[in-house]
């Protein structure tokens, strides 16, 4: 650990202002590939299915970029980052983009220099505890045993939410998901915190996920979203605007279905006809083909769709959209308008 | 008539820098010097200018901030409100635990295994050599990780404690706890304490010592001289006259009597473990990780450890045993008189390195979530305040520091035993 740390450290001085100077979408362009840091596995964002092909909700958003960029959903070289890891691995050039459920922060975007292109999840750190230790309430956790991941903002949040409350526990500190569900399964801790949506998945994941309860606190915010290193602007364009293009798409009722029929030829909407290039040259601004919002959005399907399919309410995992919702459905996702 | 011829002098030409064979080696080493520094001053200047670029100049403010975190095994005050540095000293206190726990037991199950290898007994060095090839032959990660799945895996949970008729019970006459989190001892108390003394004021790396402890240890250091005096004069007379007086009740009586006069005066008692809420209160709490990455270190070194120790022995003439049988001494005195204390003089070299090793080692803890100085400083903190550069520095710095301490030490006890010669 030490040592790739150090090596990272190098890399992150030996290479990013060469990657940052350079244009990471020309570099992109140039490789013919994406290369996407992701979760090391969580069902629902990220993790690779049976035929080791990588999907989910995060891995979607990496799908749509590659897609935008490069013309092929499929030219994605997906990098299983910890949460350690991510950030060295970002600065460093060895990823173009991070899409691992991380939270927007200030001191992320400000200090580790890195510059977060959107909010593809609304999420807050909640508890699961085993529906067998009669707990309701975050409250009654004082002297409990806490797996976390380390390396996260839940850490924090952690110790200020006991800290406040005047309670005591004992911290876990745990490098990836698999193991903390290991940990927790064998009972060496009461409790496991992290995202609620991460929570949901990894429950989802269990034999009987119906023995376990996830607690009604929400103890943060916890905006996820995709991000890249700070200063390569249009590298970053990029990135965000393909999000807002899979969330307008959900807006404006363009699915990955319809999607043919409406960019054959400019319809009656001129929003619709802007995002799909059939008027204006939004794509040639950010510096790809007219139809790129077209690609992106086929490659998996609008925002919604993306949701439904990997963790909405027909899936294991059933998250509601709750806050996830369009701004019209009393959500917060609320794409600026693409003119 | 004689005539001597004065020898040829040359003046110096800056061909001969290359050319004469007196100055060729000087010149090669200094170019190469002067290459290798430009190379490092290359490197050093990459490295801040790309840092400047990113607008990230080192700097080591962020140890002054509160680290935000809490770490479960702490030996000195910490709270998430302390500072990144205090963090940093609290993980390297957990390392430097780990790493002399760990010294000491792979020294006594190196030097056990080692002897036993050479045993006569077939089944015994077959079995001994059968430990070393599979700890030493198997990554030391992997059983880091076996030991932690093996100690969560197999033991039960606190809950398995609780109820009228519980799955589980305490062992020992009801003292020691054996859970999936860790093992619950009885810790010592003292009823009338004498307090504890801070030292380092308000500073970042302020403790505080037991002045109960301070007392014991007084006590027996002083019990143990005046038993070493008594032993003293025992061998005199047992020069002079040839007889040697009994002396061990008085030598056991002059470290345990006042001994034990202490902890009766500080009201010395054991707290015994109890289920309180989730987990256990009360007594020792020796967690998972620290006793899964312990016996992980010490078994794995040990292997190596009997390895050095098999070979000293070895390196001592088989004369030297038969001599000293010769002089009727029986196997076990044979060992302990004349071939271990020979054979420390091959051991001790190695020995310096298996001990740096296994500190080295300590820092794969994170792979069990063991908070050491790896896992405070170069793991949490430098993720929360993403100081790569600086926090890798002052831990290799760090790591650097521990290792000399190591050799200074065991350089001074080699030279204590290395044979004297004249």
């Amino acid at each position: 650990m030490k040592k790739s740390v150090f090596l990272g450290a190098l890399t992150v001085a030996g290479l990013s202002a060469g990657a940052a100077a350079a244009g990471t979408l020309d570099d992109v362009k140039a490789r013919g590939t994406l290369n996407c840091g992701v979760t090391t596995g969580l069902v629902g964002f990220a993790a690779p299915d049976a035929n080791g092909v990588w999907e989910g909700f995060d891995v979607g958003v990496c799908r749509a970029v590659a897609a935008a960029v490069l013309g092929d959903s499929t030219a994605v070289e997906f990098v299983p980052t910890t949460g350690k890891t991510r950030f060295t691995a970002l600065a460093s050039g060895e990823i173009d983009m991070l899409a691992r459920n991380t939270t927007w922060t200030f001191s992320r975007d400000v200090d580790l220099k890195f510059e977060f292109t959107g909010v593809n999840y609304y999420d807050g750190q909640g508890f699961m505890v085993p529906s067998g230790l009669g707990v309701s309430s975050a409250k009654e956790l004082d002297g409990a045993t806490v797996c976390i991941q380390t390396g996260t903002t839940t850490e924090l949040n952690l110790a200020d939410y006991f800290r406040s409350n005047n309670m005591n526990y004992e911290p876990v500190p745990i490098e990836t998901n698999a193991e903390a569900q290991q940990q927790y399964l064998a009972g060496a801790c009461d409790v496991y915190t992290t995202d609620r949506s991460g929570l949901a998945a990894t429950r989802a994941a269990f034999e009987a996920p119906g023995d376990h309860t996830i607690l009604p606190e929400t103890i943060s915010k916890e905006p996820l979203g995709p991000l890249v290193r700070h200063g390569d602007h249009e590298w970053g364009d990029v990135v965000r605007w393909t999000l807002n293009a899979l969330i307008v798409a959900e807006e404006l009722g363009v699915t990955s279905a319809n999607i043919t029929d409406m960019a054959s030829s400019a319809g009656d909407n001129p929003e619709i006809n802007r995002l799909l290039g059939t008027e204006g040259n939004l794509g040639e601004m950010l510096g790809l083909e007219a139809d790129w919002a077209v690609k992106a959005i086929s490659a998996g399907g609008n925002y919604g769709e993306l949701f439904e399919r990997h963790i909405g309410e027909s899936t294991p995992i059933g998250l509601a959209r709750g806050l996830n919702a369009q701004w019209k459905d009393g959500g917060l996702l609320y794409a600026p308008p693409f003119r | 008539m004689t005539s001597t011829t004065d020898p040829h002098t040359e003046s110096f030409r800056l061909s001969m820098l290359i050319y004469d064979t007196r100055y060729r080696s000087t010149t090669i080493q200094v170019v190469a010097l002067i290459g290798f520094l430009i190379l490092i001053g290359w490197l050093i200047s990459n490295t801040a200018q790309n840092l400047q670029d990113l607008g990230k100049e080192p700097s080591f403010r962020f140890l002054f901030e509160p680290a935000g975190y809490d770490i479960n095994q702490r030996l000195i005050e910490y709270t998430s409100r302390s500072s990144h540095l205090r963090a940093a000293f609290v993980g390297l206190l957990n390392t430097l635990l780990v790493a002399v726990m760990g010294c000491a037991l792979a020294t006594v199950l190196g030097v056990l295994i080692g002897v036993l290898r050479l045993s006569k007994n077939w089944l015994v060095s077959k079995i001994m050599t059968v430990y070393v090839e599979m700890f030493r032959n198997v990554p030391v990660l992997l059983w880091i990780v076996l030991f932690m799945a093996v100690l969560i895996e197999t033991l039960p949970a606190p809950s398995a404690f609780r109820g009228d008729d519980p799955e589980s019970t305490m062992k020992l006459f009801e003292s020691v706890a054996l859970t999936n989190r860790g093992i619950y001892v009885p810790e010592p108390l003292f009823s009338r304490s004498l307090g504890d003394v801070h030292l380092f004021g308000q500073s970042a790396l302020n403790f505080d010592v037991s002045l109960n402890l301070l007392a014991i240890v007084a006590v027996l250091v002083a019990g143990v001289f005046v038993s070493g005096r008594i032993r003293d004069r025992a061998d005199a007379i047992q020069n002079r006259t040839g007889v040697r007086p009994t002396t061990w009740y008085l030598r056991l009586g002059v470290v345990f009597v006042p001994l034990i006069i202490l902890l009766v005066a500080l009201g010395f008692h054991l707290g015994y473990p109890e289920l309180k809420g989730f987990n256990f209160g009360g007594g020792t709490h020796m967690r998972n990780s620290l006793i899964a990455l312990w016996l992980a270190l010490s078994l794995y070194t040990a292997a190596f450890v009997a390895e050095i120790v098999r070979a000293g022995i070895m390196a001592v003439s088989h004369g030297q045993t038969e001599a000293a049988a010769a002089l009727g001494l029986r196997p076990r005195r044979i060992m302990g008189l004349v071939v271990l204390p020979q054979a420390l003089r091959v051991i001790i070299p190695p020995l310096i390195s298996q001990y740096l090793n296994l500190t080295k080692n300590s820092s794969l803890a994170i792979a069990v979530g063991y908070m050491d100085i790896t896992g405070t400083l170069m793991g949490v903190t430098l993720n929360q305040t993403g100081r790569e550069l600086e926090t890798v520095l002052l831990g290799m710095l760090i790591y650097l520091t521990i290792s000399l301490c190591i050799s200074l030490v065991m350089n001074w006890y080699n030279n204590r035993v290395s044979l004297v010669e004249r």
